[in-house]
């Protein structure tokens, strides 16, 4: 059976997610996937644009924050949405990635969610049977 | 006002885009770069919470990063339970403090709830990344890695304190700004000069915030580092940090509720002073996720509801009306009584919504 690729968790306050993957490219591909959908329905964004992403990070959980991160400070500055994420290249202390996606259209696009940050806050990043699996707490 | 306050993911003043070395001084000087550059009058820094500006911000530890979020933010609401709303004094609790503060039964008040927006969560994200490698210098053994720390005056804590004190400051130009064109649409719209429409300043007061104050602990002053999580100051009569004009009656103190209830403006105590460090309540407090106030929510036409209740909410995502309907919050009475009754907080007016804006 397909494994789902994340779920949401209820969160006073907050929003977090859990995601999965049989791979760890997988599940930070999942992980960025449920992070945008918290944003906006992902069947209205087109692959117009790309960029390519590196992210470096002590650790394999502080690298699913950075990485989350930098997508927000993409969405912040470039008012960039996206929904396809390519692992290129997955070490434990860091990642490269093509992403694509497009620049925000307020008449196309409805803004679900704004999210204001990626937390640390009872994050983890675990392998178990055989399945990655992620938990992200995000401060809305 | 929804046309002059950018609020929503992405919205900005066309009419505000800040140089480097501008966005420089808004992080050295606050709501005193705003009111140098004519948003908003001298006179309103006397009733800003540190006449809005924390003099020990240091732009060298605010990161590129941050600089490139904010930029485009300054100005702006942003979204979540970020609001401007405009509401009406219908109750009065404590006559003599409401006079000092200049409230009345039946005044038009407005209120802005915004801060430091993407700028200050870039700075959290800079600093959480370095306090992580302090905790671990300083061997401090950490229950959750959001809560990463290092001793107040190491390095690193010093640092982040003065990439806080811009962020603060950033936050107070933001509310300074958008105050002025709070008071710049009620001109518009209602043909009347500033005067005859005496908008004035009552208090801007920050929340989520460390600061290093003085306070008396087992009968000795001593410095601290007071952290004001989900509370704000409090700070009593005749405290210096109050404004003169405040001075009898105590440091204005703002709770807002949700948008279908009511807000409260109280003042400061001796008793917050020496019990909570001169802090108390900052809202209400949520009661459900926004996941559950959705489900809530679902069916239902919350605009109308509340406009059949003579409050207009404008602006939001359907999504943000949901997740901040009444329901999802604690009733901001009951939690005003409980702080009332402890003694961290007079009840001085409670304040009914018309209107709201949010992002």
């Amino acid at each position: 059976m397909r494994h789902k690729k994340y779920e949401y968790i209820d969160h006073t306050g907050d929003l977090g997610f859990k995601a999965y993957g049989t791979t760890r490219e997988a599940l930070f591909s999942h992980a960025a996937e449920a992070f945008f959908q918290a944003i906006i329905s992902l069947e209205t964004i087109q692959q117009k644009e790309e960029r390519l992403i590196e992210v470096g990070a002590a650790a394999l959980d502080e690298l699913m924050v950075g990485w989350l991160s930098e997508l927000l400070f993409l969405f912040d500055t470039e008012h960039l949405l996206l929904r396809r994420f390519e692992i290129t290249n997955m070490k434990d202390c860091g990642l490269k990635a093509r992403v694509r996606g497009e620049v925000m259209d307020p008449t196309r696009h409805e803004i679900k969610t704004g999210i204001k940050a990626v937390t640390y806050h009872q994050l983890y990043v675990k392998q178990r049977g055989g399945i990655w699996e992620a938990q992200v707490i995000l401060d809305i | 006002m929804l046309r002059n306050i950018p609020s929503g993911v992405g919205s900005r003043r066309k009419d505000l885009k800040l140089s480097a070395t501008q966005m420089h001084d808004v992080l050295v000087k606050g709501a005193q770069w705003a009111v140098s550059q004519g948003y908003g009058r001298a006179e309103d820094l006397d009733y800003i919470e540190e006449a809005g500006c924390i003099s020990r911000g240091n732009p060298d530890y605010v990161s590129e990063r941050a600089h490139k979020r904010g930029q485009n933010q300054l100005g702006t609401l942003g979204s979540g339970n970020h609001f401007v709303e405009v509401g009406v004094v219908e109750e009065v609790y404590d006559e003599t403090a409401a006079r000092a503060l200049s409230l009345h039964r039946g005044q038009v008040t407005v209120m802005v709830h915004t801060g430091s927006r993407g700028l200050g969560h870039q700075v959290c994200d800079d600093h959480i990344k370095l306090l992580l490698k302090a905790s671990g210098k300083y061997k401090i053994e950490l229950p959750d890695k959001q809560l990463c720390c290092a001793p107040i005056p190491s390095k690193e804590s010093r640092r982040y304190l003065a990439a806080m004190a811009c962020a603060a400051n950033f936050a107070f130009c933001n509310r300074q700004l958008i105050a002025y064109w709070v008071q710049e649409t009620f001109q518009e719209v209602l043909h009347m000069g500033p005067r005859a429409l005496g908008l004035e300043l009552v208090y801007d007061v920050c929340h989520n915030i460390a600061k290093i104050e003085t306070h008396e602990v087992e009968g000795r002053d001593r410095k601290l580092c007071v952290h004001r999580k989900g509370a704000t100051r409090a700070f009593p009569p005749h405290s210096k940090l109050v404004p003169e004009a405040y001075r009898e009656v105590g440091q204005p103190v703002l709770i807002p509720g949700d948008m279908g209830r009511c807000s409260y403006v109280l003042v400061g105590t001796e008793t917050a002073m020496k019990e909570t460090f001169g802090s108390t309540c900052h809202g209400a407090g949520r009661l459900l996720s926004r996941h559950q106030a959705k489900k809530v929510a679902r069916g239902r036409t919350i605009v109308r509801e509340l406009e059949d209740r003579g409050i207009y909410v404008r602006g939001a995502s359907k999504g943000t009306i949901s997740e901040e309907i009444s329901e999802a919050y604690k009733d901001v009475s009951l939690v005003v009584n409980v702080v009332h009754r402890a003694g961290i907080g007079k009840k001085v007016v409670r304040l009914k919504p018309m209107g709201v804006i949010k992002g």
